[in-house]
């Protein structure tokens, strides 16, 4: 588990995070929410030691983060970027990366390796992939890749950064499933969402951010019931319920 | 998992095997052709120590240093540039362009200038030149944010400043550079296995260190978040990179001059040729690089045999049009930069 306390973060002359106290707990998808540039980026790059915290502190299975190595970290926190460059590789081999902070010496990746390779595209859905050149695929099918190569990692913990942007509904939907699934498996997974509608419906807490400070966190029928998510996000929410549980739309 | 990976070795591994055997028929066209012609029996003779009279010593003594050299400074020029463009995640930055090549040529000006009889010390300076300028390169791409067009246009201000170093040296100290004309120009004329040795050992070992880092190379490309986020000192890492990229093109400018276009032209045919993974691609690059200096080389020599061009004048024929064609690529949305 990972447990932010007082955490404060940001860039040279411009905090961007203050006072930030949270539990990634495992077996749930935490949704970070808020408008643009209250933090939520900041947030995972700080809790993966991307960015160097002002204060307060980051407990990584209750080690402070700062006594692991970049290689331990990596071992425990898998993180997806919100963007990334697209080598021309295959999808077999770029989920293969996922294996690199467990390289040793001869320092090549071993048949072991493969195997959680091989494991991780059929656990997504992705198994046809892995000869694909990265390049040729489709938004949906690149973010399945990246999410098996966070599964390769084998962490604890996965931070995606905004997962579902630019991505149709459908293949939204099938991430936000994968993300389910992989929290229901154990992991703590920690997402920066724009679509409220989506966050609400699969997430199992939110945290909700407003100018860098934590403006109210709770299940997401405690955010749905409260206040706090009209005054910060400026839409209202309405909800009808299914056989699969609630939906929530805009109104 | 093991019929993706087995099929696409097998492709790339035959594609490497034909690279090779083109390598092998041309170091033989290399030395068998040129103002005289010399049968490929008496070539293999000289080389085993068989051979006797003026043709063994052509092939030994004037052939033999010279493909050694089209070979090395290949080898080095296009791996350097697969590293540069591959840390800098930039397809335009290559030694010749972003000015690491005329920061190498400026040192070595500087060295045959005030220490002219220690040769062997050129691939030295001519390192701490390319180092300079790749140094300069990696500053600016962290303050400017590293767009392709700031490198590139940081790179022609880079090379233009080494350039007119280059000049004062030359001007101030006229013998400096034994064949300015043909070091601005870059060559492999002149040269001898003696004056080749710091260059080659230079040359192995930093391609073997690149080889070796070739998972790391391959994670920078995912982008730096992503790579740190993978336990990858990052920033550590590309300094250590574009340090052997200086290494490998400074020990090519120390003996080959100034040659354009191996270091952004070999890379981009590799990387079509066996994609992206940096262990082909550096090897293929290597293969590659010899591969063209070898062919232009012979070019050189038969087009107005018995006269010769200069090496770089028919690498930059060849590499012009095919930076245009890139270019043009580009603008075509055809993903060619």
């Amino acid at each position: 588990m990972i447990e932010l306390k007082n955490l404060r973060a940001g860039y040279p002359g411009r905090p961007v995070l203050e006072d930030v106290t949270l539990d990634l707990r495992p077996g749930q998808v935490l949704a970070v929410l808020g408008p643009n540039g209250c933090g939520k980026s900041t947030l995972l790059r700080t809790v993966n030691g991307l960015l160097a915290r002002s204060g307060g502190e980051v407990l990584v299975d209750g080690v402070p983060l700062e006594r692991l190595s970049a290689k331990e970290i990596a071992q425990k926190v898998a993180y997806l970027p919100q963007s990334r460059s697209v080598p021309n590789i295959t999808a077999g081999r770029m989920v293969l990366h996922g294996r690199f902070p467990y390289l040793s010496y001869p320092r090549r990746y071993s048949q072991e390796d493969r195997e959680m390779v091989r494991r991780a595209l059929d656990w997504v859905g992705a198994a046809e992939l892995a000869s694909r050149p990265l390049a040729e695929l489709s938004g949906g099918q690149r973010q399945k890749v990246y999410l098996a190569m966070a599964l390769a990692q084998d962490t604890s913990t996965i931070l995606m950064d905004e997962p579902t942007t630019y991505l149709d509904v459908g293949c939204q939907l099938e991430v936000m499933a994968l993300a389910r699934r992989l929290a229901e498996e154990g992991r703590a997974v920690v997402m920066v969402l724009h679509d409220l509608t989506l966050a609400l419906r699969y997430a199992h807490q939110t945290a909700l951010l407003w100018e860098g400070r934590v403006r109210q966190t709770g299940t997401p029928e405690e955010l749905y019931r409260g206040e706090a998510l009209e005054q910060v996000m400026g839409v209202r929410l309405g909800r009808v319920e299914t056989e699969e549980g609630w939906r929530y739309f805009y109104r | 998992m093991r019929s993706w990976r087995t099929s696409s070795l097998r492709s790339r591994g035959r594609r490497i095997a034909a690279l090779v055997l083109l390598l092998l028929a041309s170091c033989v066209a290399n030395l068998a052709f040129g103002a005289v012609s010399i049968p490929a029996g008496e070539v293999i003779a000289a080389l085993l120590g068989r051979g006797e009279g003026a043709t063994a010593a052509i092939v030994l003594y004037a052939r033999l240093p010279r493909l050694s050299g089209c070979l090395l400074a290949g080898a080095a020029l296009a791996c350097a540039g697969a590293i540069i463009q591959g840390v800098l995640n930039n397809p335009l930055a290559a030694p010749n362009v972003i000015g690491v090549n005329s920061g190498a040529g400026l040192a070595t000006a500087l060295c045959c200038a005030l220490a002219p009889g220690a040769v062997q010390l050129t691939p030295l300076a001519a390192f701490l030149g390319a180092l300079a300028g790749v140094l300069l390169v990696l500053f600016i791409s962290e303050r400017a944010g590293a767009a392709r067009i700031t490198l590139v246009l940081a790179g022609v201000a880079i090379s233009s400043m080494f350039n007119a170093g280059i000049d004062g040296v030359v001007t101030f100290v006229p013998d400096a550079l034994s064949g300015y004309t043909d070091f601005r120009v870059g060559g492999v004329k002149n040269l001898s296995m003696a004056r080749l040795a710091p260059a080659f050992w230079v040359i192995l070992i930093a391609l073997l260190i690149a080889l070796s880092l070739s998972n790391e190379l391959d994670l920078l490309l995912l982008g730096r978040e992503t790579a740190q986020s993978l336990g990858l000192p990052a920033k550590w890492l590309r300094l250590a990179l574009l340090m052997l990229a200086a290494a490998l093109a400074g020990a090519a400018v120390s003996f080959a001059g100034l040659l354009g276009f191996v270091g952004l032209l070999v890379p981009h045919i590799m990387r079509r040729l066996v994609g992206e993974e940096s262990f082909f691609l550096l090897l293929s690059s290597a293969l590659g690089g010899g591969l063209l200096l070898t062919v232009c080389d012979l070019a050189s020599r038969l087009i107005f045999a018995p006269f010769e061009l200069p090496l770089g004048v028919v690498l930059s024929l060849t590499g012009g049009p095919f930076f245009i064609w890139l270019l043009l690529k580009q603008r075509r949305g055809g993903g060619g930069l």
